[in-house]
């Protein structure tokens, strides 16, 4: 009896093993495949194309902390903006123009980040934390402004000119160097985060957004556990913050603003939360309109983007990616 | 007593009295904007940060009607506070209406949305420069109070925000009404089977709301000038009064006011250079300390 148990629950694990993999796999090559079309289409928009990956970085580890573990945040741009300010420090004050070194510098600024904005933010719950949350990216701003000694204050910090990439591939004017490495981080930060949210503790954080007490109950720590994501989360947004310092050779300001976060966070709500994908779609599709639309009038835009998002509230409320997979199931339902 | 200490500290007295005088009158105005949020957010749970919006359209509108029509400030008032309710009528019933009870990310996007909206729309029909309403003869010069002068508006602005506590005041605790209010405000379903109509006490309570918002943003528009970012620029700053207060609480939010008012202009006059870093520091070590505000009720 025990023994027709066993295999009767082991052959659906055996035989959904491979079938994420081939999913994964297969979203691996579609990502690959959009960043090939996106660079022959747009030779000569690189840089944009370069800008949205730095903020599907930003948008993943939103995605991380609000669409798995539920937790709802509008200061998400901190921890970007720590990671693009720290490798931008560490390339012109102390000398680390290597790209790799300087995005592992801005992958550790991030994750600090994370610890200290995560340790202030989970204390909260509902409107506290929506507030600590932009609490904590307006002091980081503040502080990043007054620090004018490292950061240049309002102007920005500029000069950052880093080296080849293994002292071979030289950043050119036309970012096609900026951009393979831009293809490059976003698909390693996709294949660990996936990893991540298939391991048991991406499991955990999954159930401690369905129901934090239970998960108490069985005795594993919330706050410990979503501070480790936030860690994380703090990690994937800071290597897209140095990316984006890398690539435009400056650091802003507004790396470090509210509206950053908030554009994120729609960028994540308008993708699906909870899925990598969701995410991913969402920033493409967000800020190539607003490449668009923005182009024509930038207060058509703010109406427009209005909207859109009361569009998405009422109708596609699971985001662009998660109402599709809503519709093919539907699809695939009426084919049976 | 010695001679030196008594202009200095004539000085400093002088210092003291003006940055009071500022951080009250900022309070009380961040006050008649941020009270309807906090009763409507206490009342439906809804994180709304379009609230700014409303204020904003206030705002113009008053500056339209002096403007451009002609009228005086107090028809002008009026005018605007019954033209942002009437605007505000049809997006409770059809957009907020949606969200009460959603889950706080669903509320802070469709209400960002609306923001957006106001800003984009608001651009379109009045343009992007800086709006003003001028104030009415009376208002305009200093008012000599005996030891010092001060500029009548800010008086103005500090009397309308205790004229609003007052008469909030009696509305909630001494009307009928308020205690429909306080009832929904305690257990809706209770309040519901028990005879409320909780929809119209929502929709009067959300009406008072913007009515109020457009108010304290045409008695604000001498600190909080109007423009189309206004509703984003200080979007951040109401919600974090009703958070600091307790939302629903009205001695809260007047508290959290007067306390954040002080904080954010004693910082601008004594260390310009640090902006608003002490005020968000305040904020993350008041709701560390009282996540549920300074006077909420613990639930």
């Amino acid at each position: 009896m025990a023994a027709i148990e066993t295999t009767s629950a082991a052959k659906p694990e055996a035989a959904a093993r491979p079938n994420w993999l081939k999913r994964d796999l297969l979203g691996l090559a579609v990502i690959l495949a959009v960043a090939a079309i996106g660079y022959f289409l747009f030779p000569n928009n690189l840089a944009l194309l370069t800008r949205i990956l730095g903020v599907a970085l930003l948008v993943l580890s939103i995605d991380l902390v609000t669409g798995f573990c539920g937790v709802a945040t509008l200061g998400h741009a901190a921890l970007f903006g720590a990671g693009a300010y720290a490798s931008g420090i560490a390339a012109v004050h102390f000398g680390i123009t290597d790209p790799l070194l300087m995005v592992v510098v801005g992958a550790i600024g991030g994750a600090v980040a994370g610890i200290v904005s995560g340790a202030v933010i989970l204390r909260g719950h509902g409107l506290a934390q929506l507030v600590l949350s932009i609490a904590v990216v307006h002091l980081f701003h503040e502080a990043a402004n007054k620090a004018s000694v490292y950061t240049g204050g309002s102007d920005g910090l500029s000069g950052i000119s880093p080296d080849p990439i293994f002292g071979i591939f030289a950043f050119d004017l036309w970012g096609r160097t900026a951009y393979g490495f831009a293809v490059a981080l976003v698909v390693i930060a996709f294949i660990v985060l996936r990893l991540i949210t298939r391991s048991p503790f991406g499991m955990l954080c999954r159930g401690i957004k369905e129901d934090p007490i239970r998960i108490r109950a069985m005795g594993a720590s919330v706050q410990g556990t979503l501070l480790k994501m936030y860690v994380i989360s703090g990690a994937v947004a800071g290597t897209g913050g140095a990316l984006n310092a890398i690539s435009t050779q400056v650091v802003g300001l507004d790396s470090l603003s509210f509206t950053l976060s908030a554009e994120a966070l729609v960028m994540l709500v308008l993708g699906g939360t909870g899925s990598l994908y969701g995410a991913l779609i969402g920033t493409v599709s967000f800020m190539w309109f607003e490449d668009f639309v923005s182009a024509a009038n930038p207060f058509h835009w703010l109406t427009i983007v209005g909207a859109l998002l009361i569009a998405v509230v009422l109708f596609a409320p699971r985001g662009l990616y998660g109402t599709a997979l809503t519709l093919a199931d539907r699809f695939r339902g009426n084919g049976k | 007593m010695p001679d030196a200490s008594g202009p200095l500290l004539d000085q400093s007295m002088q210092t003291v009295l003006s940055v009071g005088i500022d951080a009250l009158a900022y309070g009380m105005v961040l006050f008649v904007i941020s009270i309807g949020l906090s009763v409507t957010m206490g009342l439906m749970r809804v994180v709304n940060l379009a609230h700014g919006a409303f204020a904003m359209i206030g705002g113009y509108i008053a500056s339209y009607a002096t403007q451009t029509l002609g009228f005086g400030y107090g028809v002008a008032i009026l005018a605007a506070v019954v033209g942002t309710i009437i605007i505000a009528i049809p997006v409770e019933r059809f957009l907020y209406r949606r969200i009460y009870g959603a889950p706080e990310l669903t509320q802070v996007l469709m209400t960002i949305g609306i923001t957006f909206c106001v800003i984009g729309i608001a651009n379109y029909v009045f343009g992007p420069t800086l709006k003003t309403i001028p104030l009415p003869e009376t208002l305009r010069g200093p008012v000599d109070l005996g030891f010092r002068s001060i500029a009548a508006h800010k008086l103005f602005a500090i009397a309308c925000g205790v004229a609003v506590a007052g008469a909030l005041w009696y509305l909630i605790e001494r009307t009928s009404f308020g205690v429909k209010l306080r009832a929904s405000v305690d257990n809706a379903a209770m309040a519901a089977s028990l005879g409320v109509r909780t929809r119209i006490v929502y929709a009067v309570s959300f009406a008072v709301a913007v009515g109020l918002a457009a108010f304290g943003g045409i008695v604000g528009a001498e600190l909080l000038p109007i423009e189309p970012y206004y509703a984003l620029r200080y979007m951040v700053t109401f919600l974090v009064v009703v958070s600091v207060g307790g939302a629903g609480s009205i001695p809260g939010a007047l508290l959290a006011c007067l306390l954040l008012g002080a904080i954010d202009t004693t910082g601008r006059y004594l260390l310009p250079e640090y902006g608003e870093f002490f005020f968000y520091l305040a904020v993350i070590a008041i709701v560390c300390v009282f996540p549920r505000g300074l006077l909420g009720r613990r639930s």
